[in-house]
């Protein structure tokens, strides 16, 4: 393989001789020893897509118990344990790991011109300790929890769920996340290609290095306030027990200094995908590459200061709410300059609206109303009243699931020529799309309104002036996962019958769409040399069109 | 949706202040939505590819300096309007108004307990007389939970250990939901209670005790009193266990106590149920019934009784 240039060199795809490039040994023990990150990036990939469907059914059965009002359908302790299950499942088994250790770890060395990652063993070893905790994991399920995914204390401490197990789960999960941040982190720095310098940087590069500065530095935290709850639990030691001079309000301070910064973890990683499908979609350059590089960044170390905003009535001290109320505003700038250059990049293009594109536009739009319904909670007034409301409940869910699990779904379909060699439907995509779009509004702007309107979150019983709206949101919930299970049909038809990919079926520039699909185990026969940034898609009156 | 919204209307001048930044929040933010999301879906019509294959010269703009300096500005000045805002509004809700009337709140799993200066105590209900300012002083006996008024768009969290504050003020007479707004166990969802805003008048006769129980039947007031004193957080009428068992058959059942005892359900076992819950546990229910000696009086008890024998 030659040079690459920036703007387009048409390749020779060479040698037919592995047609199924990595993909090609078969067998158990070579998924199992394997070293190729590509593969340890699919392993990673269906792990987190199963849990996300089965994070999927606890919430369609969430949704079911609210129809009614009273004790209906099951008991208000099973709705409790449910809604805990969903959030600990979606968050820590599929958002957190899904984009970084998934599509991350398949296209970082890809996207920089590397044969694998620094160190492939650690690699391997991290998706066998995730392993090791989702068996954990499941192991609690004997007696579940019913604490919600964020382990209050002192109820997390009292409850006679199994808190413990739980937590020691999350415990190895948040230790293969340290490892895969590490990985790349080294990668980014030792492994580039000749000429990839950072302002050369494809932007998920950009985005998937701020999440991995997040993951080292935040992550032990979240690690170590499980062990003292822990130690809480067997042996009494009380760091959260005020009969033993502790306190409740520590254990907030120690769990939202890392899951605040973590729901960068879950969006840098996503808006670097945006950032990569608009130019290719858009034939047009990237605009503001710089401000869109180092807003992620930006992001990533105000993201650290902000915490306090989850525990305004928390009963801490009035000073404090001001501060971090005020530095919670300045998360919106940064993340108000990607959109408009995302949307100033669609200026002037010539864009097509293949899935991948459709998915990447859906992100910003939802993104957008999802970090704009943030402000109210940003401001200490309106948050005293929408805390701890569905009001939260729904702006969570329209920035990480219509902002991470769009951008994912972009990635996805973006992607999946590439990983797997074999093109998707466009018909069943669009009309994946299409429902989960329509569901996703239903189920989730209704409960702005149901959240304003006074519903506190976490509730199995409900006054019955709420229930008309719950039954629209729970319909909407089934209008949704019709459109995930069409995407998944998508999916899986896609590994066996799908059409055989060409090399670069969206004329991207970037180096992954330079190697065959699927790409051979060692990515590139020559390592190609850079040249100039991967962003050159002007099509000029003079250059014609193929 | 016009119900739900209408059902907690502000009823307090934090609820028309905190409405007021809300709407204000909403405004501008419905510009910029509209603003972002316009061109978006404008330059995805504008500069669709009409015929496939055939894409028309595209630009080369890579930045602009003006152009992101602006969109940087703008977007900084707004927040710190949303900022400033909110706080003052904030600042307001939270300072309490002189002549403030001191009320204790004491949150268990699953009830909130009033206690008033004069030594009176109410559960589930909490009682004022309407213009006059109230401070909550809040505690609780196990685990955090919220003190969350909607229609005053209030809410402050209750610590074990603590003592954390909620200003009220009463502006309109009328009868409004509280709920337990942090998420304490089981019961979560049923704990909840009235703040009744009563005419000054009408709360002397309260406080006077002239506000007696007219002549209702027995177990209609026991039904009354099972209601208000949160039993229901725990309990069902309907025969399914919860927290603890249900009410339903009780009466007169033959029951296994956690020791392996057999107790017959009768006046003297519900009393003690009531005064002593930790004496008798039934088999395979958590010892966390509160004991309501002090708040359920007697004659009270009686009434639940009453009430538990009509539930066959
Ligand atoms: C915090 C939850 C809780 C609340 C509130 C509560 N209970 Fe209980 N109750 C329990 C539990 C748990 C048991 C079973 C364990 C035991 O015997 O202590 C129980 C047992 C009982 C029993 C004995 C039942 C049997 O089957 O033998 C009676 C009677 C009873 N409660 C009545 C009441 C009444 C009346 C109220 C309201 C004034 C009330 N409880 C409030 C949790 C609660
Ligand atoms: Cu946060
Ligand atoms: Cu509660």
């Amino acid at each position: 393989m030659k040079d690459t240039t920036a703007d387009g060199v048409a390749l020779t795809v060479s040698g037919d001789a592995h047609p199924r490039g990595y993909l090609e040994e078969k067998g158990f023990w070579s998924w199992v020893y394997t070293l190729d990150h590509k593969r340890i990036g699919l392993l990673y990939l269906y792990t987190t897509l199963f849990f996300f469907l089965l994070g999927g059914i606890f919430a369609l059965l969430i949704r079911i118990k609210l129809l009614y009002p009273g004790q209906q359908i099951f008991s208000d302790h099973m709705y409790n344990v449910l809604f805990t299950l969903h959030g600990s499942v979606m968050i820590f088994l599929f958002i957190i790991p899904a984009i970084p250790s998934g599509l991350g770890n398949f296209f970082i060395p890809l996207l920089i011109g590397a044969r694998d990652v620094a160190f492939p063993r650690i690699n391997l070893a991290s998706y066998w300790v995730f392993v090791a905790g989702i068996l954990v994991i499941l192991a609690s399920l004997v007696r579940p929890m019913d604490t919600g995914w964020t382990f209050y204390t002192p109820y997390s401490a009292k409850t006679a769920a199994d808190v413990t197990l739980l937590s020691f789960g999350i415990f190895l999960v948040g230790m293969s996340s340290i490892l895969t941040g590490l990985n790349f982190l080294v990668t980014i720095h030792k492994l580039r290609a000749p000429g990839m310098t950072w302002h050369r940087f494809p932007l998920f590069i950009w985005g998937m290095y701020a999440t991995s500065i997040i993951q080292v530095v935040a992550t032990p935290v979240v690690g170590i306030t499980f062990l003292l709850l822990a130690m809480e639990r067997l042996f009494g030691v009380g760091f959260f027990d005020p009969a033993k001079g502790g306190d409740p309000v520590l254990f907030q301070h120690f769990f939202w200094f890392y899951s605040h910064p973590v729901v960068y973890v879950m969006i840098l990683p996503a808006m670097g995908i945006i950032s990569e499908v608009i130019p290719v979609f858009s034939r047009k350059p990237i605009f503001g590459y710089r401000a869109i590089a180092y807003s992620s960044l930006a992001i990533a170390f105000i993201g650290f200061l902000v915490w306090g905003h989850h525990m305004f009535v928390s009963g801490m001290s009035k000073t404090a709410n001001i501060i971090f109320s005020f530095l919670t505003f300045f998360v919106a700038v940064p993340t108000a300059i990607k959109v408009f250059n995302w949307i100033a990049t669609m200026y002037k293009g010539s864009i097509t609206f293949e899935s991948p594109m459709l998915y990447a536009l859906t992100f910003i739009f939802l993104f957008t109303f999802g970090g704009l319904t943030g402000m109210f909670l940003g401001a200490l007034a309106t948050n005293v009243h929408a805390h701890d409301t569905y009001f939260v409940v729904a702006h969570f869910h329209y920035t990480m699931m219509g902002g991470t699990m769009m951008g994912l779904l972009a990635g996805l379909h973006y992607w999946w020529p590439k990983m797997t060699g074999r093109m998707l439907s466009e018909k069943l995509a669009r009309a994946g799309w299409l429902l989960t779009f329509i569901g996703f509004n239903v189920t989730f702007l209704t409960q702005f309104f149901l959240g304003y309107g006074g519903m506190p979150r976490r509730w199995a019983e409900y006054p019955a002036q709420f229930q008309p709206l719950n039954i629209v949101s729970t319909a909407g919930s089934w209008i949704l996962a019709a459109g995930i299970l069409i995407m998944f049909v998508n999916f899986i038809r896609g590994l066996y019958t799908g059409e055989p990919a060409p090399a670069s079926p969206w004329k991207g520039l970037t180096l992954e769409w330079q190697v065959p699909s699927p790409p051979p185990t060692e990515n590139f026969e020559e390592i190609p040399h850079i040249t100039n940034w991967p962003y050159g898609y002007t099509k000029r009156k003079t250059d014609g069109y193929e | 949706m016009t119900n739900t919204l209408a059902y907690h209307q502000a009823a307090s001048r934090s609820a028309w202040e905190i409405d007021a930044v809300f709407l204000f929040i909403t405004v501008v933010s419905l510009f910029f939505f509209i603003l972002v999301e316009g061109l978006l879906i404008y330059f995805a019509v504008r500069y669709r590819r009409r015929r496939a294959e055939e894409a028309h010269a595209t630009s080369d703009v890579r930045s602009n300096f003006v152009l992101e300096t602006v969109w940087v500005i703008i977007p900084s000045i707004v927040v710190i309007a949303f900022f400033v805002y909110g706080y003052v509004v904030y600042r307001d809700v939270t300072t309490p108004s002189p002549g403030a009337s001191d009320i204790h709140v004491v949150a268990q799993q699953f009830l909130f307990n009033f206690k008033y200066p004069d030594g009176r105590t109410g559960i589930n209900e909490l009682r004022v007389p309407v213009g006059k300012p109230v401070k909550l002083i809040m505690t609780s006996r196990d685990v955090i939970h919220g003190f969350f008024v909607p229609a005053y768009r209030l809410k402050q969290d209750i610590l074990p250990g603590r003592y954390t504050y909620l200003y009220l003020q009463p502006d309109k007479e009328g009868a409004y939901d509280v709920y337990c707004a942090e998420y304490c166990g089981g019961g979560h969802s049923t704990m909840r209670a009235k703040l009744i805003v009563m005419p000054p008048g009408e709360y002397a006769n309260w406080v006077a005790g002239a506000a007696a129980e007219a002549a209702v039947p027995l177990a209609d007031r026991g039904k009354a009193l099972v209601e208000k004193f949160g039993c229901l957080g725990c309990h069902t009428v309907d025969g399914s266990p919860k927290v603890g068992p249900s009410l339903k058959g009780l009466f007169g059942r033959q029951g296994t106590l956690e020791d392996g005892r057999t107790v017959t359900a009768d006046e003297e076992y519900i009393k003690e149920s009531l005064y002593d819950p930790g004496a008798k546990i039934v088999k395979g229910f958590p010892n966390v019934m509160p004991t309501f000696k002090g708040t359920v009086s007697p004659d009270d008890v009686t009434a639940v009784i009453a009430y538990i024998k009509t539930l066959k």
